[in-house]
């Protein structure tokens, strides 16, 4: 809680812009700011004073009891790659890895039904957005890099 | 003004009843519906996920289907809720209460079969309802100058911000980063750029399907991977012939049913009290009203057809003020309301005058859409308890392809898949700390007008802050906003003073958000 409080506390500060002067551009977004400082202070001040008798009953880790790092970073990476495939190999490549990358995830994966689901998805979606809707992104490219 | 109204009523229905608009309201309906029944799948997530696919559209059949999904995924909720005892979306968490030992007594057919009707009647009730208010209403504010439109934002951005979920004091936090991500890009007035980090494609400021993306999509499919329990299905076998419900149950369930509409139309008109409150009232004052409050919980039909209709009727009522006055209430409504500025309509009073052919068609469709969900759902519950089997594995990869190539439809940009996916994240971490992101998405849309309309009423009153006061109607909502958070401040310094013996209202929030109760002190915000 306390770090939270801090980091919008630091948010307002670094981004104050401007002057308050005759309604320039940085008026609005630095009394933003200074709102957001107080409302960080604000929840942040519980935090900092001490808890009167003990209270522990709020667990404030930021992690789950269950930290799913492998599974988060595979979700993460879904975008990433369907950038970087998407961007230099066209639609079909990017949006194989995308929703394979995704789909290892899950704990009860296997690497054929991850294939499976990345092919049925990757033609399904071709279909519908290049032909039907007609997304302009090239099916297959090699390296043009837009 | 009884003759107006219905001859603007057929003149939606004629725009509602185009082939090509019922298509898109029956395609928004299913969908929402079908996604509705699917847990981990709100109609947010819906709702943002589809918002790319209605760019190629025109406004009103885009508009159509977006909220034939809000009002489907609302069926569909129930169904979960009272055939599986999970609460899909916060609304329906009550029905759970009694509509679950309905189904483990076996009568869960016709809890379903009854909540289909009270439905139906709740959201009529709601469709009259914003006939005959909107009109009114418009009428008020198009005499509103800057400094009203101002203050009444700032109270929707309060009243969306410290009744919804969670800690107020957070969620105004949340709405004023919202309103922060707002101001990214060029500003309107000198043209400057703000917070763009010399990076050339923030200019155009951060894009509403990345941020409702990442914060409802990402952020989610995050925080519920490998967390999906396998559903038990043990009593979804449901068939039609089970759902008609007898004469005696219609006669039990008439008049919970119309105190349910009233109650939730009533929750729709104070400004950020959504369908979950309306719900968790309804079901409260259900009880008291009830000869047998003690039976409550073990499978009353009252239990279940009240809140039901509560909900649907303040759904339908949360679409007033977003419509004609171009504040919406919640999320979903700031999502709705995004929808349109990006097909190039603006939001506002003058919106029915201007674009009648989309408010009318909308409220037409409102009825055809409801109709089309009572014919649904009568054959169709079977398959949907089926769809339950997908496992969530499939479910998020492919949405997943979903979020990455809807993002880049949008503008045809790899910058904003990045932007999705850095959203996403941080959603993902705010919401580990109790931060619910929907405020943020109201802010985002309410904030480059609200900066707008305050540098405007700034410039005419030569910098005088007291003209907020001043006005008549400005200072009446000034003083609803201040009356908002003095209630709240009241509320909270009650609840930590003597034990929690009041269970009023304040305590009726769902059980899922309870875990982060708040107990922080709130501090009014410098106004």
């Amino acid at each position: 809680m306390i770090l939270i409080g801090l980091g919008i506390a630091l948010k307002g500060t670094t981004y104050r812009l401007g002057t308050p002067m005759h309604m320039g551009p940085g008026f609005f977004p630095t009394g933003l700011g200074v709102l957001l400082v107080l409302i960080g202070i604000a929840i942040a001040a519980p935090a900092l004073a001490p808890t009167p008798e003990g209270e522990v009953q709020q667990d404030e880790s930021i992690l789950p009891e269950h930290p799913e790092w492998w599974a988060w970073f595979c979700i993460l990476m879904s975008p990433v790659l369907f950038i970087l495939f998407g961007r230099n190999f066209g639609m079909i490549p990017g949006t194989f890895a995308c929703v394979f990358i995704a789909s290892l995830g899950d704990r009860k994966r296997t690497w054929k039904s991850s294939i499976i689901l990345a092919t049925v998805v990757t033609i399904f979606g071709v279909v519908l957005f290049s032909y039907f809707l007609q997304v302009p992104m090239p099916i297959l490219t090699w390296g043009d890099g837009l | 003004m009884i003759h107006t109204a219905i001859t603007d009523l057929l003149y939606g229905f004629t725009v509602a009843l185009e082939p090509h608009n019922l298509m898109w309201c029956f395609v928004g309906v299913l969908v929402g519906n079908m996604v509705g029944v699917l847990p981990g799948m709100g109609p947010l997530a819906t709702i943002s996920i589809l918002l790319p696919l209605t760019f190629g559209m025109k406004a009103v059949p885009a508009i159509l289907m977006l909220a034939g999904i809000l009002y489907g995924g609302q069926y569909g909720g129930a169904i979960c809720s009272i055939l599986l005892n999970l609460p899909c979306h916060p609304p329906h968490a009550v029905t759970c209460l009694d509509g679950f030992p309905m189904t483990k007594q076996g009568r869960g057919g016709v809890a379903l079969g009854v909540t289909v009707i009270a439905s139906f009647i709740g959201a009529s009730w709601g469709i009259t309802e914003m006939i005959f208010l909107s009109p009114l209403l418009v009428k008020a504010a198009l005499q509103f100058g800057p400094a009203e439109v101002c203050s009444l934002m700032l109270l929707g951005l309060l009243a969306g911000s410290t009744l919804a979920r969670g800690s107020p004091l957070k969620g105004v936090a949340m709405t004023l980063i919202g309103l922060f991500l707002g101001s990214v890009g060029t500003d309107l007035e000198t043209g400057s750029e703000r917070f763009t980090f010399g990076m050339t494609e923030l200019d155009d400021g951060i894009e509403l399907i990345a941020l409702a993306l990442g914060l409802f999509g990402i952020a989610e499919f995050m925080s519920s991977v490998n967390q999906v329990a396998p559903i038990n299905t043990r009593y979804t076998h449901v068939r039609l012939r089970d759902m008609r419900p007898s004469l005696a149950d219609l006669k039990k369930a008439f008049f919970p049913m119309w105190r349910g509409t009233i109650v939730g139309s009533l929750c729709s008109l104070i400004p950020g009290t959504g369908p979950t409150i309306a719900s968790f009232v309804a079901y409260a004052a259900e009880k008291k009203v009830s000869k047998t409050p003690e039976k409550f919980g073990t499978g009353m039909l009252e239990g279940v057809v009240c809140p039901e209709a509560a909900t649907h009727s303040s759904i339908q009522g949360d679409f007033i003020p977003t419509m004609s006055l171009g504040i919406p209430g919640d999320a979903v409504m700031a999502l709705l309301l995004g929808a349109l500025m990006i097909q190039g309509i603006v939001p506002g009073p003058q919106l029915i005058s201007q674009h009648p052919d989309i408010f009318w068609g909308l409220v037409a469709s409102f009825w055809i859409g409801n109709i089309i969900l009572v014919i649904l759902n009568v054959p169709l519950i079977g398959i949907w308890c089926k769809m339950l089997a997908i496992p969530y594995r499939f479910l998020y990869p492919s949405a997943m392809f979903f979020v990455c190539i809807g993002v880049y439809a949008a503008n045809n940009d790899f910058f904003q898949v990045g932007e999705v996916a850095v959203l996403g994240l941080v959603g993902y971490v705010l919401l580990r700390l109790g931060f619910h992101p929907a405020p943020v998405v109201l802010g985002f849309v309410l904030g480059p007008r609200f900066e707008e309309n305050f540098r405007r009423a700034m410039l005419i009153s030569r910098g005088d802050f007291s003209v907020f006061v001043t006005r008549p109607i400005s200072a009446v909502f000034v003083g609803m906003c201040v009356i908002l958070v003095g209630t709240q401040i009241y509320v909270r310094l009650r609840a930590k003073g003597p034990a929690k013996n009041d269970t009023g209202h304040t305590d009726a929030s769902p059980p899922i958000t309870q875990q982060m109760a708040p107990q922080r002190i709130p501090v009014t915000p410098a106004e």
